[in-house]
């Protein structure tokens, strides 16, 4: 009798991104299971790893991580395709979007505190978008835009400040 | 502290202060402290109609779960019941400024306060 075997050879990078993956997904979970004063107001600290692994490994195994951490924790929570996880994933890719353009900027001058904001206000938007086109179709939501913008500034600047702190490790 | 400081450059500085003057900008404009006089309800996508806040009422408007009791008492409103499971609108309490909103998403029903003019007017500041 002979046995055959499947053997898949990970590369490197492929450990490196289960691990931030996983890392990202336990963040994910855990902040997902404390009460917001306000649904959708979170502070979103599972981006923190994907702006790490975007310095630390660049864009594409970034948007891997950040993609897989939406996906992996949707089926973890049982909210795939619902409201809930669209929203994290228009949010994800809206500010994989932005950190691929912002990526560009000099590093000289502007560090990963300047990403994690701009992250920030993406994911917002995003979100707000599909917001007004698909849950709640009309003008009444920019009464909340205030609320999300200003969560977006603090908790950007603090995911920022708190990367920026792991990075110089 | 120092090391904090030595870590954010003069970038940041300048996203972080054009954000929060954005911020600043959008409450101002998207905020305002004027009494509403009206209501208006909308289902789904259609509007329900507009009521007078001025005016002690129950109203109690059809949705896919259910009937959603909605109360006028005065110069403000708010979601008196709702069949949804989580009550967010129900919690959310009284509205009385322009431009306030109450949603109930899993009925589909949105109460949005206005006033005399139109709501998120510039004449409002």
């Amino acid at each position: 009798m002979t046995r055959s075997t499947i053997s898949i050879n990970p590369t490197k990078t492929d450990h490196h991104v289960a691990k931030l993956t996983a890392l990202a997904i336990a963040l994910h979970v855990l902040e997902a299971v404390f009460p917001s004063p306000l649904p959708g107001v979170k502070p979103g600290v599972a981006n923190i790893i994907t702006l790490f692994v975007l310095i630390r490994y660049g864009f594409g195994t970034a948007a891997w991580v950040s993609l897989l951490r939406v996906f992996a924790s949707s089926l973890l929570l049982g909210n795939f395709l619902s409201p809930t996880f669209v929203l994290s994933l228009s949010g994800a890719l809206l500010s994989l979007a932005t950190l691929w353009l912002a990526q560009y900027l000099p590093k000289r001058y502007f560090s990963v505190i300047s990403l994690s904001v701009l992250a920030a206000f993406a994911h917002t938007l995003g979100q707000l978008c599909i917001v007004r086109i698909w849950l709640i179709p009309h003008a009444g939501v920019s009464y909340l835009i205030p609320i999300f913008a200003l969560a977006a500034l603090i908790f950007g600047l603090i995911n920022g400040i708190i990367c920026a702190r792991l990075l110089s490790k | 502290m120092n090391k904090l400081k030595s870590q954010a450059l003069i970038g940041d500085i300048f996203i972080i202060v054009t954000s929060a003057i954005a911020v600043v900008f959008l409450f101002k404009t998207l905020w305002s402290n004027v009494p509403a006089s009206q209501l208006l309800i909308r289902q789904a996508d259609q509007i329900i109609g507009t009521y007078d806040l001025e005016q002690t009422r129950e109203l109690h408007i059809h949705g896919p779960l259910g009937e959603s009791h909605i109360s006028i008492e005065q110069g403000k409103v708010r979601f008196k019941q709702s069949p949804c499971n989580h009550q967010y609108c129900v919690h959310q309490g009284w509205l009385n400024r322009v431009g306030q909103v109450a949603i109930c998403l899993p009925n589909q029903i949105s109460l949005q306060l206005i006033g005399e003019k139109k709501p998120y007017d510039s004449l409002n500041y």
